[in-house]
């Protein structure tokens, strides 16, 4: 593995070795020192083209936790507002001296251009509606935590798919690691392509909520035209919405996630995003744990070369 | 291919250092051992079950996973991570590390870095089952199983019923392999 860019057509092999190598990481968070020195002297560079605070930051802690050093940039302070070319910003960075580029951008492709540029590593912290692997990883490693395996949950994946690179990552892992997916959100959410997913779709949430293991909740993405493709919030929460009378009638060892931010009232009510069952700050603690795989699996060890 | 140690041999060196640990710790209260992945991790297991049975009171043993304290990651394959089971708070206790081959010590040098990331024990203490001399630093056992001269060019080999489906220890030339 050179770069890591998406999860499409990563063997389950692959991602269980991951997962695999991000519980023993989760061993070492819990530590008194959760500190490593596996990748000292390494420096890692997190690119965030589009604003982020989870992913940024949990990138920045497990590289850290893995001794890296690590550089950071944000479009708004940079010279991006001056004019430069991306490439150009890129060559820049590599010309300090960084072992890794972990990039976010909001144009689909954006981090397999860098990888043609540069020989270190690059890493997708999501593009465009495309790819989240890492988010991918960490949901997958959440609900493996919990259940033991993907093999035969049922697992619906409710709101704006059509816009979602979560989903997207999310799909070809939860399917690859063997759980059987359904898309739920009204007609306009849904991908237009909806064929080539490997999951079913459905736009009666109330129909299908009762045979999922997992109900995973997507956030109704303002910034992408979420709001414009439904008449009203309100409408939204009222079909789509995971309610306390919606969550009452799952399964009751169902489990709920959400990949954060949450619109609390909107596609999560609050109470729900706050019972037990929610495994939303899991998601964010075993966040850490999968960047550090991946980080390790691309810098730890024998150059590749 | 020459054959070092049999079976019987690995049995009674592991009961021997099993009478020099409670030896010299006048007992087996507070210790801890920690098996050093992977062969390490199953001569834990026997060494604890050898203790159990000369003192009758169960020593807890868990492993260490040292791949990501290693000085030489660089220079190696990729390795999967092993697991790092800690079974109780080291803190106060006597940890004895417990390798299957000494050999630069680099490997101890490693583990000794996770220990204290894991905790503070009060003593650390090493036991090997195969000693084949060349440290490259400053680290002695307390307890050895066989001392085997070799040279850098040779390679000694550890089998073990649990991974390897027999027990022995064999030097082989690079040459041969």
């Amino acid at each position: 593995m050179n770069h890591f860019l998406t999860i499409e057509g990563l063997p389950a092999d692959d991602l269980n070795g991951l997962l695999d190598d991000a519980d023993e990481f989760v061993e070492v968070l819990h530590r008194p020192i959760p500190k490593v020195p596996a990748l000292r002297g390494k420096t890692v560079a997190t690119m965030f083209f589009e604003p982020s605070t989870r992913t940024k930051m949990s990138f920045e802690k497990a590289a850290k936790a893995l001794s890296a050093d690590t550089m950071s940039f944000s479009p708004g302070t940079s010279s991006l507002s001056k004019g430069e070319s991306l490439k150009d910003t890129v060559l820049t960075i590599k010309a300090m001296g960084t072992d890794a580029m972990v990039v976010r951008h909001k144009a689909t492709g954006a981090p397999w251009r860098i990888a043609e540029w540069i020989e270190q590593p690059v890493l997708n912290a999501g593009d465009g509606a495309h790819q989240h692997p890492t988010q991918a990883l960490l949901d997958s490693l959440t609900i493996r935590q919990h259940f033991g395996t993907l093999e035969g949950l049922k697992i619906g994946i409710i709101g704006d798919i059509r816009h979602s690179r979560v989903a997207r990552s999310d799909i070809q892992a939860f399917s690859t690691l063997g759980a059987e997916v359904t898309m739920v959100a009204p007609r306009t959410l849904l991908p237009v392509d909806a064929a080539v997913f490997d999951a079913t779709a459905s736009e009666d949430l109330d129909e299908v909520l009762e045979d999922f293991d997992v109900v995973y909740v997507l956030r109704v993405q303002a910034e992408r035209g979420g709001a414009s493709v439904f008449p009203s919030l309100s409408e939204y929460t009222d079909r789509y919405g995971i309610t306390k009378e919606r969550f009452a009638r799952l399964k009751p060892e169902a489990v709920v996630l959400h990949p954060g931010p949450m619109n609390r009232g909107v596609e999560i009510e609050g109470a729900v995003a706050d019972d037990p069952r929610a495994l939303i700050l899991d998601q964010v603690f075993n966040g850490v744990a999968v960047r550090m795989a991946v980080l390790f699996r691309l810098l730890g060890g024998e150059s590749n070369e | 291919m020459a054959c070092v140690m049999d079976t019987g041999d690995m049995d009674r060196a592991i009961r021997r250092i099993a009478h020099e640990i409670l030896e010299k710790n006048r007992g087996s209260d507070d210790l801890v051992l920690l098996g050093i992945q992977t062969r390490g991790v199953p001569l834990a297991q026997r060494l604890a079950l050898a203790l159990e049975g000369i003192e009758g009171s169960a020593v807890a043993a868990g492993s260490l996973d040292i791949g990501l304290y290693r000085d030489d990651l660089d220079q190696r394959p990729k390795m999967e991570l092993g697991a790092t089971s800690v079974p109780v708070p080291i803190g106060g206790k006597t940890v004895v590390l417990v390798d299957d081959v000494l050999y630069t010590g680099r490997t101890i040098r490693a583990a000794l870095d996770a220990l204290a990331d894991i905790g503070r024990p009060s003593r650390v203490q090493l036991a090997v089952l195969v000693d084949r001399g060349h440290r490259e630093l400053p680290i002695r056992p307390d307890y050895i199983g066989k001392n085997v001269p070799t040279s850098r060019s040779e390679r000694v080999s550890v089998r073990l019923v649990e991974r390897d489906g027999e027990d022995g220890v064999v030097i082989e030339s690079r040459e041969a392999t």
